[in-house]
């Protein structure tokens, strides 16, 4: 199976071990991630403001680009991408004249989007089109007796009308894919509190105190490790971990894995080292304490 | 030739300042068929009917029209005033020349026209009307009270009480509904038991009253006054004349179950008593848990059975009954927890519901009255109710108000207080709705002297961690955000119709509102009525309200039931739906379209027919008709054509 991806602007800079780590494990389990010819940014927070047409360019500019290319599902694993390609699509889809007005704007375009495309995230790609029973299947190196909290962020789940998970306020997507791999899913109560997203830039303080009070209270809960779908979130969670520590004495880290990384460590058994520079807290003790590290390859 | 009087009526300056009243007389008198036209100031008034009375005599009249304000109004008036005048009182018709006429009309010239062209096409209309007879039928006298909560109760002990048989169907193995859940009751903090058990005694005591426990009502059919009650009684393997609530069997049993009636928080066995004044007073097998009938599987409580009560070998029955009313009285269920996201989606065991938590204070409770949470026992030493939940939430959960919360968690709050003296109680509000007697009071009293505080606002989310429940919301009057560890948090969770009684509801084409309560005849005049004739209403399951409201409405739909029940006859309107069998093909579209059930299709002769009693003369089947078979009698093809042809003559 082939199927088109949109990677968005982080994955080709400060995650690339995200992106590289879904399009080795979708190899795994059969399926090609095909990146979009030419693509440009999602709109990220901008395209959130729904009375503004002008500002859901970027994402509806992708989406024509997919019916473009002939195709008509677009896969994403970056959680702002999802969402904001997502909504746009809707946000068109749902009345004739929004379609209508934002295509005149693509007049310099060759193509006319006409709503057929529809966006998935990597994790429905996952549960829905191969299951999650298959993949169990798959699964050569189980990564048994490492507790995993799933951090889940905004981007998956809010506005509930968008939300991947129709439990939006305690949505199990992700733990399921650990027990599917393996691992042992903890839940804690912060998996869907906001890591104070752009304000890193403006308010780094605010961003700290967030990835305090998430990482302590998946540390109290029992987790040895997070997991999550947003490069920012990792961002804020794992890169922001020494400043915290200089705020809060107490404060003790915890590694950050995007889901993709451990189900390529879990269907392959392999762990590129090429990812460990883009980690801050040291992901490799805790793969070798629980001794599913597998192979290190360059 | 037909001899038509026209009474026209001023109503004061209502009508005549805009209706030129001697120039409508004076075109009416020469309409044709029109004998007498005359005027007076006041109609309605005494001298006004006596002119009609008077005049009909003198003029030998045989038809008349009152041009004057709405039916609805004074056309029961008007027609008694000719039946005194010696005719057919369906030979009076109103004209309304006053709401439809001068008081939408500002231009008197214009309003003067259209009132000749009112009265002129009710003349038609008049001139081809029948005489007709109320249609009359015997009744039953007997009622059928779907439902053994409080309203029920109060319900079938007035109908009992005035002379007339009643049945009394509940769902659950007792009758006494929510009530016997509570422990004490607002504002007065009288034992919830105390005062209902009384009145269950009375029930089972009370020779008119029969009780069909453990029973659901399958279907009713028939007409007003005369309806047929089907009822599935549920196998009773326990006979209760000779069970002597000993409690043996229910010591053998090996199953335990959560007991419904403390709300899951304690367990019962498959052989049980709901609880110790349960009527009828007699132990039910609960045959969904309990582990086989065969006395190969188990069988241990027959065997230690003394008075020989238990019997394997008996099975569900369906019993019919004949009623002339149907009280519904079906009650509320709580919003499950389970709805709540925000709250947990009920997976935290000390996040609890306003009924849990009456268990839990109630002396026959699992805790014996002690306040002790359900996780491991523990006092709760802080604790907080949040009013609404599932409430005044259109976006999420229901728009509606569930009315008794402000005053059942001020109740829980304060009896929490009663028995543990150094906690804290928070609660969260939106509004305090405390409107009855005493009540407003009994919340200030829980503010200022029980020192329970009060917090404006809602709760955002909650979450355990460890053996504490975290409550995240917001200070509404400071804008601050709220940060409060509880030990236990109890929900005032939004009372709606239980999916049983909705079912239960739909089979009997009761209408409902959006939420599934059922629907009034009349939101001010009518009620405990329902649109269907026969059907009255009473508790909760017309809507959230508490005990006092429930009795009084149980009463009142009671004393509707009697006012039916108490005459020998039934008179119903007679200008309803009619058949020419002669154009009838059978097809059954009316059947389709009529609301009422009261079109059926008469399988030997293949037409058509209309049971009169149900008929309320919508009209629809009319309309629906393809030959024209269906006519409204004293609204027929022939005279709604006359009517127009002379409103469109001369346009």
């Amino acid at each position: 199976m082939k199927i088109k991806y949109y990677p968005g602007c982080a994955q080709k800079n400060s995650a690339v071990n995200f992106e590289e780590s879904s399009i080795l494990a979708m190899q795994e389990l059969g399926v090609e991630l095909e990146e979009l010819e030419r693509w440009n940014c999602c709109g990220t927070v901008y395209s959130m403001t729904q009375d503004n047409l002008m500002l859901q360019m970027g994402a509806f500019r992708n989406l024509l680009r997919v019916e473009e290319e002939g195709e008509n599902k677009l896969v994403t694993m970056c959680s702002m991408c999802y969402n904001t390609l997502k909504r746009a699509n809707s946000f068109v889809k749902s009345s004739e004249k929004n379609m209508k007005k934002i295509n005149d704007f693509m007049y310099k375009e060759n193509h006319q989007y006409r709503g057929t495309v529809e966006v998935l995230h990597l994790l429905e790609l996952l549960d829905k089109e191969i299951g999650y029973p298959k993949i169990k299947s798959r699964v050569k190196n189980p990564l048994n007796g490492m507790k995993v909290g799933s951090y889940y962020g905004c981007m998956l789940v809010r506005p509930k009308e968008y939300s991947l998970d129709s439990r939006f306020e305690d949505p199990d997507i992700l733990e399921r894919l650990l027990d599917t791999i393996g691992c042992k899913p903890v839940d804690f109560p912060y998996k869907l509190e906001c890591c104070g997203a752009y304000q890193v830039v403006s308010s780094p303080d605010m961003v700290q105190n967030r990835t305090y009070k998430i990482l302590m209270s998946a540390r109290r809960a029992g987790c040895e490790a997070l997991i999550t779908s947003c490069p920012l979130c990792a961002y804020n969670l794992d890169q922001m971990q020494e400043k915290t520590q200089e705020t809060f004495t107490d404060f003790e880290g915890l590694p950050v894995f995007y889901f993709t990384e451990l189900l390529y460590l879990a269907l392959k058994s392999q762990w590129l080292k090429n990812w460990n520079k883009y980690h801050n807290f040291d992901i490799l003790p805790i793969l070798r304490e629980k001794k599913i590290l597998g192979e290190l390859v360059l | 030739m037909k001899r038509v009087g026209v009474f026209v009526c001023h109503c004061g300056v209502n009508i005549a300042e805009t209706v030129n009243i001697e120039e409508v007389i004076k075109s009416i008198k020469e309409y044709p068929g029109v004998n007498m036209a005359q005027d007076y100031v006041f109609m309605c008034s005494d001298p006004g009917q006596n002119l009609i009375t008077k005049s009909i005599r003198e003029n030998k009249l045989d038809k008349v029209i009152v041009a004057c304000c709405s039916p609805t109004l004074h056309e029961s008036t008007f027609r008694q005033a000719a039946k005194e005048g010696g005719i057919n009182p369906y030979q009076l018709e109103i004209a309304n020349i006053r709401e439809q006429c001068s008081w939408v009309h500002p231009d008197r010239k214009e309003a003067t026209r259209k009132a000749i062209k009112i009265i002129k096409s009710m003349v038609e209309k008049v001139i081809l009307n029948e005489s007709l007879e109320p249609v009359k039928v015997p009744v039953t006298k007997k009622a059928c009270v779907i439902g053994g909560g409080v309203a029920g109760i109060q319900a079938a002990l007035d109908l009992a009480d005035a002379g007339h048989k009643v049945v009394l169907v509940e769902k659950t193995p007792s009758i006494g509904g929510h009530m016997a859940q509570l422990s004490e009751t607002f504002p007065t903090l009288d034992c919830s038991q105390c005062i209902l058990t009384p009145k269950m005694v009375s029930v089972s005591k009370h020779p008119n009253i029969k009780i069909f426990n453990n029973s659901e009502v399958v279907d009713i059919d028939g007409i007003v006054g005369n309806f047929r009650v089907k009822i599935r009684k549920k196998a009773a393997y326990v006979d209760p004349d000779l069970c002597t609530i000993c409690g043996d069997c229910s010591d053998v049993c090996p199953v335990w179950v959560p007991s419904e009636y403390d709300r899951g928080l304690a367990f019962r066995k498959a052989i049980y008593i709901p609880f110790a004044q349960s009527i009828p007073a007699t132990f039910t097998l609960d045959i969904d848990n309990c582990l086989g009938l065969s006395p190969i599987a188990c069988g241990k409580c027959r065997e230690v059975c003394e008075p020989k009560a238990i019997n394997y070998d008996v099975y569900d029955t369906i019993i019919e009954e004949e009623v002339g009313a149907v009280i519904v009285a079906t009650g509320f269920d709580l919003y499950p927890v389970e709805e709540m996201a925000e709250y947990g989606y009920g997976k935290y065991p000390d996040v609890i519901d306003g009924l849990m938590f009456e268990r839990i204070l109630s002396a026959t409770g699992p805790t014996g009255g002690e306040v002790r949470r359900p996780s491991d026992g523990k006092v709760p030493e802080n604790i907080v109710f949040i009013q609404c939940s599932g409430s005044r939430d259109p976006e999420r959960h229901n728009s509606h108000c569930s009315k008794i919360c402000c005053m059942y968690t001020a109740k829980h709050a304060k009896l929490y207080k009663h028995k543990v003296h150094h906690g804290n109680a928070v609660i969260f509000y939106i509004d305090i709705r405390s409107g009855g007697k005493g009540y407003e009071e009994f919340i200030q009293d829980t503010i200022e002297k029980e020192r329970v505080t009060y917090i404006r606002g809602k709760v955002a989310k909650l979450f355990q961690e460890g053996d504490r429940i975290t409550v995240w919301g917001v200070d509404t009057l400071t804008g601050q955000k709220v940060e409060i560890q509880a030990d236990m948090v109890v929900l005032a969770m939004a009372m709606v119709p239980g999916p049983d009684s909705r079912e239960l509801i739909k089979k009997l084409k009761l209408s409902t509102n959006h939420i599934g309560f059922l629907s009034e005849a009349h939101p001010k005049l009518r009620p405990v009525e329902t649109m269907k004739a026969g059907f009255f209403l009473c508790g909760t399951g017309q809507g959230p309200k508490d005990i006092p409201e429930s009795v009084a409405q149980g009463s009142a739909a009671a004393s509707k039931a009697l006012a039916m029940l108490s005459s020998e006859y039934l008179h119903h309107d007679p200008d309803i739906a009619m058949v020419i069998e002669d154009y009838c093909c059978g097809c059954g579209i009316c059947v389709s379209v009529c609301p009422y059930s009261a079109r059926v299709i008469d399988t030997a002769e293949k037409i058509a027919r209309v049971e009169e009693v149900l008929c309320e003369g919508c009209g629809s089947c009319i309309s629906a008709c393809p030959t024209g078979a269906s006519q409204q009698k004293n609204l027929t093809d022939s005279q709604i054509f006359n009517m127009v042809d002379s409103i469109l003559k001369g346009v």
